[in-house]
């Protein structure tokens, strides 16, 4: 039995780079707003994001990711707009009433519109060995050495040259860690080249084309395995090499958080380059149901910068239905939002993702049409 | 056992001065810092076995970090399967190596 019941405008589910940015957009036009976050710290993932954002100065390049959390979280607080904390948002309805926790004790929302911004989660390798404790999730490791500041090990096998495994691979050198390689599977490097550089003039050699075969240990991990694979990333026999290491950061890639959106029977839809499943959405990131918008990385994986432009835009989509701006104004906004997204998903993994998006734009449209 | 903290850090600076915490592990004080994740402050004593899996006792440890995942769940206060990546640390708290799916010990 829920306690409390609260009202609100708009219910924002996640504290991090988009939920916080719709958070302001929002308090901004004096909707009133209320954010939830499952953690005892809000700003999702920046504050573990010591390396500088890219892009221009609308996208605060030059800003490490923790400055930009500080930022956004003190916007929060000049607007009054309230951040509760170990809450999870564990049931949302149709109608828009949302089960958390408050306090300590269950609680009911009941918002006029909801923006589900609840990111992403790691994926998993599967190799003999991948439960040992030190088989880490890279921005697991991340977190621990740069927001708890504690070393989860003393050398280190990367997996992944993604941009994921290629900052933490810098991160870990910098508090200290040992990295004996980066292993990736593919035969170029996933990441940003600076990033690549940076690492490969401290002195990590790349395994390129190798894989992971074990992880080994008594209680913990103390070696892994990797070997060469073909073009069918078939392990190739007499290719092994065996590292003395206690920590393995697995970077290989992402999944969008979309417990929530699917166990409310949200349409959902698949696409690899966004990382799998993630709700279908329309350009002003308006769900199948009505009144539910999706920003970040649960509506399609991409970076921080990204996120926090969907959030502004899925403010602006609540704050249209609301009737709150008016539509020449809202019009404007958007506008330069999706200029700068361009900007973004332009990049060298660009294109694709910017086809990605328009992808599931298009069919979330037509199946609206059919539906209608 | 040296310390795991990384008290000095190249963009980071200095750690801030923290206030001790003390908590109870499998019955054994631990000196953790206060804005410590249970995790984290296991990680920084060098802990690396959290709990043992029901049916093949096999070790886990922290794997995501950010509450996802339920891997690194012990048994907090006599509650089991708490995720100690995203419980922060208090005075008196009593932490234990979770068997199993856990047992409530709550009075």
């Amino acid at each position: 039995m829920a306690r409390t019941v609260t009202h609100c405008d708009v219910a924002v589910i996640g504290a991090g780079p988009a939920g916080l940015s719709a958070a302001v957009q929002l308090g901004e036009a004096g909707a009133d707003t209320i954010v939830l976050d499952e953690k005892p710290a809000a700003g999702g993932q920046l504050f573990k994001q010591i390396h500088k954002f890219f892009g221009s100065e609308r996208h605060m390049a030059g800003m490490r990711g923790f400055e930009i959390g500080e930022l956004l979280l003190s916007r929060c607080e000049e607007l009054q707009i309230p951040v509760r904390l170990n809450s999870p948002a564990w049931a949302l309805f149709p109608d828009l009433s949302l089960g958390t926790t408050f306090e300590g004790l269950p609680s009911a929302i009941k918002a006029k519109q909801v923006i589900v911004a609840t990111g992403a989660s790691e994926n998993a390798l599967s190799f003999p060995g991948w439960t040992l404790p030190g088989v880490m999730g890279a921005g697991a490791v991340q977190t621990m050495v740069n927001y708890h500041r504690v070393r989860p090990g003393e050398r280190a096998l990367v997996v992944g040259a993604g941009n994921v495994g290629l900052i933490v691979a810098y991160q870990l050198l910098q508090a200290g860690i040992e990295v004996v390689a980066v292993a990736e599977a593919a035969h170029t490097v996933g990441g940003y080249m600076v990033h690549a550089a940076k690492i490969r003039r401290m002195g990590v050699p790349f395994a390129m084309n190798h894989t992971v075969l074990s992880a080994e240990g008594e209680g913990r991990v103390e070696r892994c395995t990797i070997a060469a694979v073909d073009e069918a990333f078939v392990p190739q026999p007499g290719t092994e090499r065996t590292f003395d290491v206690d920590l393995v950061c697995v970077a290989v890639g992402l999944s969008p958080a979309v417990e929530l959106c699917s166990s409310m029977g949200m349409e959902m839809t698949h696409v690899g380059e966004l990382g799998g499943w993630i709700p279908s959405h329309n350009a002003a990131l308006q769900t199948s149901i009505d009144g539910v918008y999706v920003a970040g990385d649960v509506s399609g994986v991409e970076e921080a910068s990204s996120a926090m432009e969907e959030g502004r835009l899925a403010a602006l989509s609540a704050l249209s239905a609301l009737g709150v701006v008016r539509r020449p104004e809202a019009e404007c906004l958007r506008t330069k939002i999706k200029e700068s997204l361009n900007q973004l998903r332009r990049g060298p993994f660009g294109s694709t993702l910017a086809q990605r998006k328009e992808d599931v734009c298009r069919r979330h449209e037509e199946q609206c049409l059919t539906i209608a | 056992m040296t310390s795991r903290r990384i008290d000095d850090h190249p963009i980071l600076g200095a750690s801030p001065n923290c206030r001790e915490v003390t908590i109870t592990v499998d019955g054994s004080p631990l000196l953790a810092r206060d804005g410590d994740t249970i995790a984290s402050a296991l990680i920084a004593a060098g802990w690396t076995a959290f709990r043992h899996t029901e049916k093949r006792h096999e070790p886990r440890g922290v794997f995501c970090a950010i509450g996802k995942c339920t891997d690194c769940v012990m048994t907090v206060n006599g509650v089991p399967n708490v995720r100690t990546c995203i419980a922060l640390v208090e005075d008196g708290m009593r932490v234990e190596t979770q068997e199993g799916l856990g047992t409530w010990r709550v009075p």
